[in-house]
């Protein structure tokens, strides 16, 4: 069966089949990337631009080794390169990249809903590799793949985000699907970085009480606190915010044994990640999200455009 | 040269009339009102199945000329308004320059004496610039025409300066305008705090963040005695406050849009539509019924446009980098007569007060009337017209509306200013 969607914007699109379909296939792109060689011909021919209208290490490169990985042709634009620099408008620029007859644009923007626009205007496929504050689809693949590979399943897990939820477009993807696996989700900040309406967010439950959670949770999910975005000091001090947010070694005792850390990275080490927890061999998973990266791109790369085998064996 | 208007049914609340009759016009003015009139020699006109209304007014509106004549000017925002029915539009002075001064007000009037379709009130900023910190002249504005005075756009932020902005007007009989938008809470809000800011991940533009400077202009109206007219409104908790000002008897008078009643955040969908980012922005179902039930039970004055175009290039944008504002100079009517009258929540009568007799009363105009003597400003509307919204037919140069393809009934068919036809069929006299 082929694949049902034709971009990976808004993964409240997807069904929790088709989340577990990406996840498996995530699962089975490991054994090519433990080769010695580490590349399949599966999207040889195929012309995918990475997009990039903001600044972005690691997810953009997590892209191109996915892209390399399956021989895909990647073209990056953007960056002190964009035409939006010199004037041009979106559209103008979208309009430029399909003259170019390419087959996917992955696109990062520092605007809420560029991704959708760009998926109207070219009519290739799209993949949000993050909008503004908006959502961040394969941040949250690669986030439930971790989850599954250490948990081994969704239902009713309970999972407490931590952190910048307002500002976040991680969570703008995570909270919806992880609801979709059927866990619980909790998001735990201080008042003034929770949006304005947690329920629209999909979140169960919110407080401000990290220690009062703590206890029940399955996965501690910590946002990184981004100074950039503080402009409006939305707490006193980094060090009040470590003192009441941060995973520290004090908080380790409230923790279930089996609790498993997240992070979406870069981390702030003793903001809100103290060292003990952010290299915990047991419970820091941060390093295995960072490889899921390139299996979940992998997967969802293969199924967007349209994959009819599994391709690892092409 | 006569003028004679015949077999319209006319509506006019303030002389009690709502019946098929004639009306000789001339030199400008209603000669005769009656049954089967005669003239010797004149134009007839004959109006059978149509409604005959005083002039209405947009008492909200940036035709953008000096300045930004891309995206409108004089002339294509005032066949604007006559397509959609209106003989007076008032002119928001946030141009570039801005109208704070009497060469401004002699330029606006000048511009629209020469290329004009419909009146243009001229309204001028509060200060200098629009900036919040300097009186304009009022006074010397008003020897030169002005009409209302407005910092449109922004709103003084300053409490110390809006106070003194009403203590100076309060000398002359003229109305500050307010836009209610307290800066420190709106930030960079670019639509209603709440499900929608979380839903598009934007920053939210808070209801507290318009209703804080409503709550301080009223007080500051109450202290000044100055006659304060809230533009804009687009809250329930703000209707509540003017309902309660005005049960006090303070001077204060507001308007609202037709977008905000007849839209909510709730269109703004996961395609961004920018014809849909609007300032204040579009709020909650319940805010939206809040507005219509003021409008019917006489807490808001008038219903106004906000008429404000932008060019396809700018609007056609990231969200976030889109200028706020829609056009509405030709839905206006269309949305009233479907939405508000067709469906009973209001009669004729009311919609006359909302969009002629108080927008005059407000700004200072001579009255309409359908009696002899009265300036013979006025709309005729075809009740029954089914239309669609196309931007094919619009004479402004903008397309920015948020009401493209909507199916309306009822739309203005001519229009009369001083006994002269802006508009006939439908289409404008050139």
């Amino acid at each position: 069966m082929a694949f049902p969607h034709k971009h990976l914007i808004d993964i409240s699109e997807y069904s929790a089949d088709e989340i577990m379909l990406l996840l498996k296939t995530a699962e089975r792109f490991k054994e090519v990337n433990e080769r010695r060689i580490k590349q399949v011909p599966t999207l040889k021919g195929a012309t995918i631009v990475n997009m990039f209208n903001e600044p972005s290490t690691r997810t953009r490169s997590s892209f191109e080794i996915a892209e390399k990985r399956l021989s895909a042709n990647s073209l990056n634009f953007g960056g002190s390169s964009t035409s939006t620099v010199k004037g041009e408008s979106l559209s103008d620029t979208v309009e430029t990249l399909c003259a170019y007859k390419v087959d996917m644009i992955i696109v990062r923007d520092k605007h809420a809903g560029v991704p959708r626009k760009i998926a109207d205007l070219s009519g290739v496929h799209v993949i949000d590799a993050g909008d503004g504050k908006h959502q961040h689809p394969t941040q949250a693949l690669l986030d439930l793949y971790s989850i599954w590979e250490h948990k081994g399943k969704f239902e009713g897990l309970n999972v407490g985000v931590v952190g910048d939820i307002s500002h976040s477009r991680v969570c703008g993807s995570l909270i919806p699907a992880l609801k979709i696996m059927g866990a619980n989700v909790c998001v735990i900040a201080p008042p003034t970085l929770l949006p304005a309406d947690v329920a629209t967010l999909g979140a169960d439950s919110a407080t401000s009480d990290l220690n009062s959670v703590l206890p029940d949770l399955d996965v501690v999910y910590m946002l990184r606190v981004q100074r950039e975005r503080l402009e409006g000091a939305p707490f006193p001090s980094l060090r009040e915010y470590n003192m009441l947010f941060g995973l520290t070694k004090e908080r380790d005792h409230l923790m279930k044994p089996d609790a498993i850390v997240c992070h979406p990275g870069p981390i702030n080490r003793g903001v809100e990640l103290d060292s003990f927890m952010a290299d915990h061999p047991k419970r820091s998973v941060i390093l295995d999200q960072v490889y899921a990266g390139i299996l979940v791109r992998m997967a969802a790369l293969y199924q967007l455009l349209g994959g009819t085998n599994d391709g690892i064996d092409a | 040269m006569a003028l004679m208007l015949k077999n319209a049914r006319v509506i006019d609340p303030q002389v009690e009339l709502d019946e098929v009759i004639d009306l000789l016009v001339r030199d400008g003015r209603i000669v005769e009102v009656g049954k089967n009139l005669s003239m010797e020699k004149g134009e007839e006109v004959d109006l059978s199945g149509k409604i005959l209304v005083p002039g209405l007014v947009d008492m909200h509106v940036h035709l953008r000329e000096p300045g930004f004549e891309q995206k409108e000017d004089i002339a294509s925002g005032t066949r604007a308004a006559a397509h959609g029915g209106f003989t007076a539009v008032c002119a928001m002075p946030n141009t570039n320059p801005v109208i704070d001064n009497a060469v401004g007000v002699e330029y606006v009037k000048a511009r629209a004496t020469q290329v004009g379709k419909c009146r243009v009130i001229v309204s001028g900023a509060c200060t200098k610039n629009l900036e919040g910190e300097v009186l304009s002249e009022m006074g010397d504005m008003i020897a030169h025409g002005a009409k209302a005075f407005t910092d449109d756009g922004h709103g003084v932020q300053d409490s110390g300066m809006m106070r003194r902005v009403l203590d100076y007007a309060s000398q002359f009989d003229r109305v500050v305008m307010v836009h209610c938008q307290d800066n420190s809470l709106v930030g960079e809000g670019q639509v209603n705090e709440g499900v929608a800011s979380t839903r598009l991940g934007m920053f939210g533009w808070p209801a507290e963040g318009e209703e804080l400077e409503i709550a301080r202009d009223i007080a500051l109206c109450r202290l000044t005695g100055c006659p304060l007219h809230i533009q804009h409104i687009t809250t329930a908790r703000g209707v509540e406050m003017v309902r309660a000002a005005k049960a006090e008897g303070l001077p204060v008078t507001c308007e609202v849009t037709p977008h905000h009643m007849f839209l909510t955040e709730d269109d703004i969908d996961d395609t961004y539509p920018t014809s849909l980012k609007v300032n204040p922005p579009l709020r909650t179902k319940a805010d939206a019924k809040a507005l219509i039930e003021g409008v019917a039970d006489g807490t808001i004055d008038a219903i106004v446009t906000d008429h404000a175009p932008h060019t396809d290039w700018e609007k056609d944008r990231e969200f976030e980098l889109s200028p706020f504002g829609m056009i509405g100079l030709e839905t206006s009517l269309g949305l009233v007569l479907t939405n508000l009258v067709n469906s009973g929540v209001i009669d004729y009568a009311r919609m006359i007060e909302l969009m002629a007799i108080a927008p005059r009363a407000i700004l200072r105009e001579d009255p309409v009337r359908i009696e002899a003597g009265s300036i013979a400003d006025f709309t005729v509307i075809d009740p029954d017209k089914k239309w669609n919204v196309s931007r094919d037919n619009f004479y402004s140069k903008a397309g920015n509306s948020g009401f493209l393809g909507f199916d309306l009934v009822g739309c203005a068919t001519d229009v009369y200013v001083g006994g002269y036809a802006t508009l006939r069929d439908g289409k404008i006299v050139e």
